[in-house]
């Protein structure tokens, strides 16, 4: 093989590793790549499709918040400026700055009747830290 | 004090432009004394930011937003590089020992070569040093000084934490000299063997520390957040994962450069890129375009500075290397069944690799400036960067026996029988006696066979079973380094798959089940330590004859007005059973504790392999005297 052919070779083999590599990663990204609802998206919108995984987002609701009968399990409400709630369930430990009233984004995915499961919970994190998704000019506060 | 250390670093400064302009001139002498000098006033000026948070100064402005009298003496002195400004001067500092480090420790018997090299290190120098005292100043007075200080992030007060960012800055400097030696390099138009023995030194210099550093603060994320696993995908985490796959990479392809003199360009080429992907680290982590925990100066105008920076650094870096790149010698024809061949298959599976880790870090920030909210998660990672990482470890004790030049193939098929013997062993195993799933099986067998491969590679170096102690300290160093690799496989793969986690809501004197342990909740009470108050929960936990206590606890820091999750650790010997506390609950009138329980099989092998790289780096790099 002269040298320029081997060359060739090389750059075929790594395009192709390469178109591959970024074949898996549009894939991986069009399934993964989290959507992100406030309840009146997700009234203007309708439910993603089932199973897969988004990110809701919005204040809790005052008053909203019970518990399952073993306590491992939170049930409440999302709401934002616009009349459309979601139910959200959780099992675990709330995040540290979890409060009724104040901003939440959930991790998770919506049964068939509009609930959300969530696996994950974020809250502000701390005085400085809040997720970009709950600026006030992303949720309308 | 201040005013001393203030006026020391811009004399600093001015010992930067001298080592540049002495450098470049190739004046070696020169360029080295002004690095030392640079070194030690910046040093000096270093000690004087210390002290200040030693004694609580609150008359500097940065000790009285990010220290507190009460804080225990270590977070005090780590709180001086738990801020943006102080981090930056840490940056400066580590910057200056490398190039100091250099001019000490450099004999390529080629004097232009390495005055250029002190030269580019010194504008690196100069611009680290620019940056803190004209756009993030540590030294600014506040008048008057309040009586005290706002409190460091209760978060970062953790003995991990504490040494996570010097370690880190150690490995991202650390390429600030390989990019140095690599535009020297080709100023001096020779990328060759002399080059190549200089250069893999300071890679691993700069790669050792890095990986520490990685695995500081993913024990860290492990043990003080509460979530129970050790590596989240967050983008600060990737940011520092991908000069790390970059540095993975130049380690094994200037290997060619050094015996072969071979793949000059390219060598070079990753040497800059390591050096821009640490950079772009720091702009991705400090500028506050990513969401994160880390990100806690979030100021876009220093954002915009440290993005010009890294734009300058890249285009000339990157000019140079159109400039000089193609009138480099070391580059000769080779064959891919060859070692230069895997080498270079290593190396684009690891650049690919690190693109992966690239997309899904940056996809959101596109996704966000196309106007949609968006974030990429594990699944992502899980399903790009895992699988083409995996081809590279399967090949991995295959290839590395392949000789330079040409090798034969006449032996694959025996590595193709014990690579699917050992497949079906452990699959066999794993889901008739383990239980584990098909894929964690997979990943077992993936471990030993990096083990066994690591260690089969080092009988071949040694001949004979009798002389593997007599082999070279380097090929000892690779050796512990691919089983390192091994081990974390296992340890990553099983903590991932098998890991189990629940939520329990006991009431004093309540019992509940996880992992096989039983629960139960004799008390929680109030303590008290220097500057937090907590609520611990005493847990005993039981299972078959062993029985231990876990006492989480949650702390809160009143200065910071916020809490933090002390978990609770108990080592079985086969993996950590892992409680954190939650809040109080109030259910049907009766009060109830949360507890978040994990057990997380074989989490120790995570670290432990890390470390075995770590220490297979730091054997590399000895030398030794024939």
């Amino acid at each position: 093989m002269r040298a320029r052919t081997r060359r060739l070779y090389t750059f075929g083999i790594a395009a192709v590793l390469l178109l591959a590599a970024a074949g898996l990663a549009f894939m991986a990204l069009r399934q993964n790549a989290n959507l992100f609802y406030t309840p009146q998206t997700l009234a203007e919108k309708g439910l993603p499709k089932e199973g897969r995984e988004v990110k809701v987002g919005g204040w809790v609701e005052p008053g909203s918040l019970t518990y399952s009968a073993d306590g491992a399990t939170m049930m409440f409400t999302v709401m934002d400026n616009s009349d459309a709630d979601i139910k959200v369930a959780f099992t675990g430990i709330a995040p540290d700055l979890f409060r009724e009233g104040q901003g939440v984004v959930a991790i998770g995915q919506f049964s068939p009747d509009g609930t959300f499961t969530a696996r994950q919970i974020l809250a502000k994190h701390d005085e400085n830290y809040q997720p970009r998704e709950l600026r006030p000019e992303a949720i309308g506060g | 004090m201040i005013e001393a250390g203030h006026f020391a670093a811009f004399l600093a400064l001015g010992a930067a432009l001298a080592q540049t302009i002495f450098g470049l001139k190739g004046d070696r002498r020169w360029a080295g004394m002004s690095a030392v000098t640079g070194f030690g006033l910046m040093a000096f000026s270093f000690l004087t930011l210390v002290h200040a948070f030693a004694v609580s100064d609150f008359s500097l402005l940065l000790v009285a937003n990010n220290s507190h009298t009460l804080k225990p003496m270590l977070y005090k002195i780590a709180g001086t590089w738990g801020n943006h400004e102080g981090s930056m001067a840490l940056w400066a500092l580590v910057t200056f020992a490398f190039g100091a480090a250099a001019a000490a420790l450099m004999k390529t018997g080629r004097v232009n070569f390495e005055a250029h090299a002190l030269g580019v290190q010194g504008f690196l120098t100069a611009g680290a040093m620019g940056y803190l005292l004209f756009a993030s100043s540590p030294y600014l007075r506040l008048d008057p000084a309040p009586f005290q200080g706002a409190g460091l992030n209760p978060l970062l007060q953790d003995p991990a934490l504490s040494f996570h960012p010097p370690m880190l800055y150690l490995g991202y400097v650390g390429y600030s000299f390989v990019f140095a030696l690599a535009a020297a390099g080709m100023m001096d138009g020779r990328i060759d063997r002399v080059w190549a023995k200089e250069a893999r030194r300071w890679s691993l210099a700069a790669f050792v520390p890095l990986t520490l550093g990685i695995a500081l603060g993913s024990y860290w994320a492990y043990y003080e957040l509460g979530w129970g696993g050790w590596w989240f995908w967050d983008p600060v985490e990737n940011a520092s994962l991908m000069p790390w796959l970059i540095g993975a990479a130049l380690l094994h392809s200037v290997i060619v450069t050094e015996k072969r003199e071979n793949f000059a360009a390219w060598t070079a080429l990753l040497s800059v890129l390591a050096f821009l992907f640490s950079i772009m680290g720091a702009f991705l982590v400090r500028s506050g375009v990513l969401t994160s925990v880390h990100a806690f100066a979030v100021d876009p105008e220093r954002g915009t500075i440290l993005l010009f920076g890294l734009m300058v650094y890249g285009v000339l870096a990157l000019g140079l290397f159109v400039w000089r790149g193609p009138s480099l010698k070391g580059a000769k024809p080779w064959l891919i069944v060859s070692r230069e061949g895997a080498l270079m298959a290593n190396n684009i599976v690891l650049i690919v690799a690190a693109l992966t880790v690239l997309l899904g870090t940056l996809f959101p920030l596109m996704a966000e400036a196309a106007g949609r909210t968006m974030s990429v998660g594990e699944p992502y990672f899980r399903l790009t960067f895992v699988p083409i990482l995996a081809v590279l470890l399967v090949l991995l004790p295959v290839a590395q026996n392949w000789a330079w030049g040409k090798a034969d193939l006449k032996q694959w098929t025996r590595w193709a029988i014990a690579g699917a013997a050992l497949v079906a062993v452990f699959a066999a195993l794993g889901i008739g006696i383990w239980k584990i799933s098909l894929g964690a099986a997979f990943g077992l067998a993936l471990g030993v066979w990096l083990i066994g491969g690591a260690l089969w590679e080092l009988r071949r170096r040694a001949v004979t079973l009798k002389r593997v102690f007599r082999v070279s300290p380097r090929v000892w160093g690779m050796t512990l380094a691919h089983m390192g690799i091994g081990l974390f496989i296992i340890g990553a793969v099983i903590e991932t798959t098998e890991r189990y986690e629940t939520t329990v809501a006991l009431a004093e004197g309540g019992s509940g089940e996880a992992a096989g342990w039983t629960l139960t909740l004799e008390d929680v009470r109030s303590i008290e330590g220097p500057n937090w108050y907590a609520d611990k929960a005493v847990l005993t936990a039981v299972k078959g004859g062993v029985t231990t206590v876990l006492q989480p606890m949650k702390r809160y820091y009143p200065a910071a007005r916020m809490p933090t999750t002390e978990t609770a650790i108990f080592k079985t010997g086969t993996g950590d059973l892992y409680a954190a506390l939650g809040e109080q609950r109030v259910v049907d009138g009766q009060a109830r504790w949360v507890f978040r329980v994990y057990f997380n099989p074989l989490i120790d092998f995570v670290y432990f392999g890390v470390l075995l790289i770590g220490l297979g780096g730091c054997l590399s790099m000895v030398k030794v005297k024939r």
